[in-house]
């Protein structure tokens, strides 16, 4: 295959961007979307120019480390992540544009490589459970009911890429926080901190810059684990619950 | 002298593990071990290099305990290492089936399954500890599999007989791993612990010989940084990536503990690789890594080749009597359900004999057919649905339809820097925890045992053992950047990162990693022959010698540079490569994973040679292709009973 691709390429966080066009050749359709790339950073590196830097680690889909929009998609246009992407979803000839999340609270370090700490930082608001090394009780001491683990686990999927922001009109994290507080929230050793738990993370994602939500829903399509978007009301309930059992 | 002519320098004889019954060895050591003054903790710093599942749990408990701790990783994130990618489980004893797992079946079990290659003391504590984690990791909120009445389920595993593997359906790793990062959090949050992502160590800082602190780049900056501890702990990975396709993390990488090699750490037991059965095959040259697919699938997937040689019919046209389902023909017993170490050697066999399947005849079918037809497709779909989706994504062939095609990949390394019991390398103040050390898995890790090892590492042994080391060295001088030694340092990392910029040369780093790669998979790989490894020994200098003329790597230091990164790593590979071809050559014998095709037995088994072999090799770095000195750990089994392992 031949394709075009037209990439946003920055040098760094100060510097004015700009689009970059490149043709690639000998495409296979077997190649993952990455290993597109890989393709043509070797050509730029032997040309002497300036590969195009992109995130990306396991290539598994599991670590949440890739993070393209492509023709105007959040991991482009099949269900999945980057690198999970392959060139088969593309025809010969086609034009490819590849820029990074785009997203007031995930500034570009440069070319499609964004900082993402706002989201450790809505983690170490309250994302946890407070269970130091050493002082849990034995495993079977507290039945948790299938229903309720398995709705923990769907939420627990989160992989943190950051598509559900780079998709959302208005760069809300909502689907993120919630996928958090719901895993979280729906188990019993998570309930001594359920309310905190809530107000702290929503805090700390309105603090980040992250927009409001308007419930469009692109998160949810767009994510690549399919966290439901019914996470965001459920979220929404617990912290109207927990925002009155606060102030009585 | 040549690198073949190594020396043998003294052996190592105190392990430090506690003498007794193996079962009080943990209690007693711990009793020993001298305690910090929970006020004095804060005084202290502990370098943690690392948040996969060991270095995670690691840092937050040292935190949790008072410590002060500085967290490195080159992820953007402590969420993403690669222990987030195992699949299967996490093995622990609690015999909540009441099938007759115990402590000690599990200490026997992983003993056996290493090939009698693994220090016992080490083996037992991990065994008894095990228990401790999945309580830890329930508590944590890790969302395990459940049965309807609420209690945690639990499956089987390759290699044993009891169901002692907790899961949470396919992303076992991804569960007990984000449990570890959000402990973590909640200490960065708390200022006890110092994160720093985006940063890679490139160097260690050993004063006085003890670890002192490390020389690390700001991956967005390129700045040069350097950090001082107490203690220093590294929990980096394996080096499976050595071989350049694996099934590891594109960025995991072995340069935190070759750069502490280099520093006097020993190396132990480098040649010992575990080739994993069931991944997807590679496509082409473009292949940039291997994914696997759990193991799991063994226990109703049917695996066959055609009988006939070339044979290019589609799987679908060739009759039942001219299939070989060579498992189930060589070992009876275990059929499909054999070792991983001999699946991936029996795959290979066929593939060599020309049989293989697929482009370029390096697969098998892994065929499920049959299950389809016993259980039904919804059943299979339940079992095994996200996997095959996962296939089906990659290949674009429904394995419902089509048998899957498989072949063996590296996947893990049981070799690594070498630890006593208190898990310290022998450069005082420093140590190795997970895959980055050598400690538990002998010549052959069993499945579901990697979780439970980096867990039982970060979250018990190592906060336990720590103590007495800080304990016994209170007061140190301090050292700071005007320190001779530090300033040396921190030039040989700046000089070697200017090199390889000022090369400019006509080939990437990535060629030279697929060079050195291919090389190491052909004659260091799924079988070895004192030929071919002398032939990649002759090899592997000259590799390195045409990199540093031909390297190419565009930019400056000072910004964001990922080939940069990439070429630093694979200076490393280069000499790593060379040591574990070495080990591989000095042990003449077969055990677990390590295949010399002169020692087998007359069905073609791995034959050990416990007399001349029984013991593990830590390797001393004397220079950059030198010799390097062996230094001989002797292991005495007093439990477990050397056997030749048996699964026909």
């Amino acid at each position: 295959m031949r394709l075009t691709l037209r990439v946003w390429r920055q040098k760094n966080a100060d510097a004015d961007g700009t689009m970059s066009t490149y043709e690639v050749d000998g495409i296979s359709p077997d190649m993952s979307f990455l290993e597109m790339l890989d393709t043509l950073n070797e050509e730029l590196i032997v040309k002497g120019e300036d590969p195009v830097a992109f995130d990306h680690d396991c290539r598994e889909g599991i670590c949440g480390a890739c993070s393209l929009v492509i023709n105007g998609d959040a991991h482009g246009p099949e269900r999945t992540t980057t690198c999970q992407l392959h060139m088969r979803s593309f025809k010969d000839g086609d034009t490819i544009v590849v820029e990074p999340w785009r997203a007031a609270a995930f500034p570009v370090i440069k070319d499609l490589v964004v900082d993402r700490s706002a989201f450790d930082r809505i983690i170490q608001a309250g994302g946890y459970i407070t269970a130091p090394t050493g002082s849990a009780p034995e495993a079977h001491a507290t039945a948790v009911p299938k229903p309720d683990a398995d709705l923990a686990f769907e939420h627990a999927e989160c992989i943190g890429c950051g598509a559900c922001v780079a998709a959302c009109p208005n760069g809300a994290a909502m689907l993120f926080t919630s996928a958090k507080v719901n895993h979280l929230n729906v188990l019993p050793q998570g309930a001594p901190e359920r309310e905190t738990r809530v107000l702290d993370m929503v805090a700390q994602m309105d603090d980040e810059g992250f927009g409001g939500c308007t419930l469009a829903g692109e998160c949810a399509t767009a994510c690549p684990k399919g966290i439901p978007l019914v996470s965001i009301t459920s979220m929404n309930k617990e912290w109207l619950r927990a925002a009155r059992r606060v102030e009585r | 002298m040549t690198y073949t002519d190594y020396p043998t320098g003294e052996p190592v004889l105190d392990t430090k593990a506690p003498s007794g019954p193996v079962n009080e060895r943990w209690d007693k050591r711990r009793f020993e071990a001298k305690l910090v003054n929970p006020a004095n903790r804060r005084k202290h710093t502990v370098i943690v290099v690392g948040t996969g599942l060991a270095g995670g749990s690691a840092g937050a408990t040292l935190a949790e305990q008072g410590y002060h701790v500085v967290q490195f990783c080159y992820q953007d994130s402590a969420r993403r290492a690669h222990s987030i990618a195992a699949q299967g489980g996490i093995n622990a004893a609690k015999n909540y089936r009441n099938d007759g797992d115990s402590v000690h079946r599990l200490f026997y079990d992983t003993v056996k399954g290493g090939d009698f290659r693994a220090r016992e003391s080490n083996v037992h504590r991990l065994a008894q500890i095990s228990v401790e984690i999945i309580d830890q990791c329930v508590a944590q909120g890790v969302p395990f599999a459940r049965e309807y009445g609420g209690l945690l389920d639990t499956r089987s595993f390759g290699g044993v007989q009891v169901s002692r593997t907790f899961y949470a359906r396919g992303q076992t790793g991804q569960q007990l791993l984000l449990g570890a990062y959000q402990a973590l959090s909640r200490q960065i949050a708390a200022g006890n612990v110092e994160m720093h992502p985006r940063t890679e160590m490139l160097d260690l800082i050993v004063v006085d010989g003890r670890a002192r602190g490390i020389v690390a780049r700001d991956l967005i900056t390129g700045k040069i940084d350097t950090y001082f501890a107490d203690a220093v702990v590294l929990a980096s990975g394996g080096y499976g990536n050595v071989f350049y396709l694996s099934t590891n993390a594109m960025n995991s990488n072995a340069t935190a503990i070759w750069r502490a090699h280099r520093r006097g750490a020993y190396f132990a037991n480098p040649c010992f690789t575990q080739i994993h059965p069931t991944c997807i095959p590679r496509t082409g040259d473009h292949q940039s890594k291997l994914t696997l697919m759990s193991e799991s699938l063994r226990n109703d997937g049917r695996i066959w080749v055609p009988k006939a040689k070339g044979d290019t019919r589609p799987p679908d046209r060739i009759p039942e009597d001219e299939r070989d389902y060579y498992l189930e023909r060589i070992y009876p017993s275990f059929g499909n359900l054999v070792p991983r170490d001999i699946a991936s050697r029996a795959a290979k066999n066929v593939c060599d004999e020309g049989r293989g399947v697929g482009p370029g005849g390096q697969g098998v079918y892994l065929d499920f057919a049959d299950a389809i037809e016993r259980m039904g497709r919804g059943a299979v779909q339940a079992k095994y649905g996200n996997l095959f989706d996962m296939y089906q994504r990659i290949t674009d062939e429904d394995p419902y339809e089509v048998p899957m095609r498989i072949y063996p990949a590296v996947h893990y390394t049981m070799g690594g820097l070498w630890v006593d019991y208190d898990l310290q390398t022998t450069v005082p103040g420093l140590f190795a925890i997970g895959e980055a050390n050598f400690s538990d898995h002998g010549a052959n890790r069993l499945g579901a045992s990697a979780l439970m090892q980096g867990l039982a590492d970060g979250y018990f042994v190592l906060p336990a053992t720590i103590n007495d080391y800080l304990a016994r060295n209170p007061h140190q001088d301090e050292v700071n950047d005007e320190h001779p030694v530090v300033q040396e340092v921190v030039a040989e990392t700046q000089d070697r990162l200017n090199l390889l910029l000022s090369v400019d040369g006509d080939r990437t780093p990535d060629s030279f990693h697929r060079e050195v790669g291919e090389l190491m998979w052909e004659f260091c790989g799924m079988a070895r022959t004192d030929a071919g490894l002398r032939k990649a020994l002759e090899r592997i200098p000259q590799i390195r010698a045409e990199f540093w003329r031909r390297i190419k790597v565009p930019g400056t230091g000072e910004e964001f540079n990922q080939s940069l990164e990439k070429a630093n790593r694979v200076v490393d590979y280069l000499e790593l490569a060379e040591l574990m071809c070495l080990d591989a050559l000095h042990r003449s014998e077969s055990c677990g994973g390590h295949f010399r095709e002169e020692s087998q037995t007359p069905d073609g088994e791995a034959a050990r040679k416990d007399e001349e072999f029984s013991y593990a090799a830590a390797w001393e770095f004397t220079g950059t292709g030198e010799a390097p000195t062996l230094h001989r750990e002797d292991l005495v089994f007093e439990y477990v009973h050397p056997t030749q392992r048996s699964y026909a």
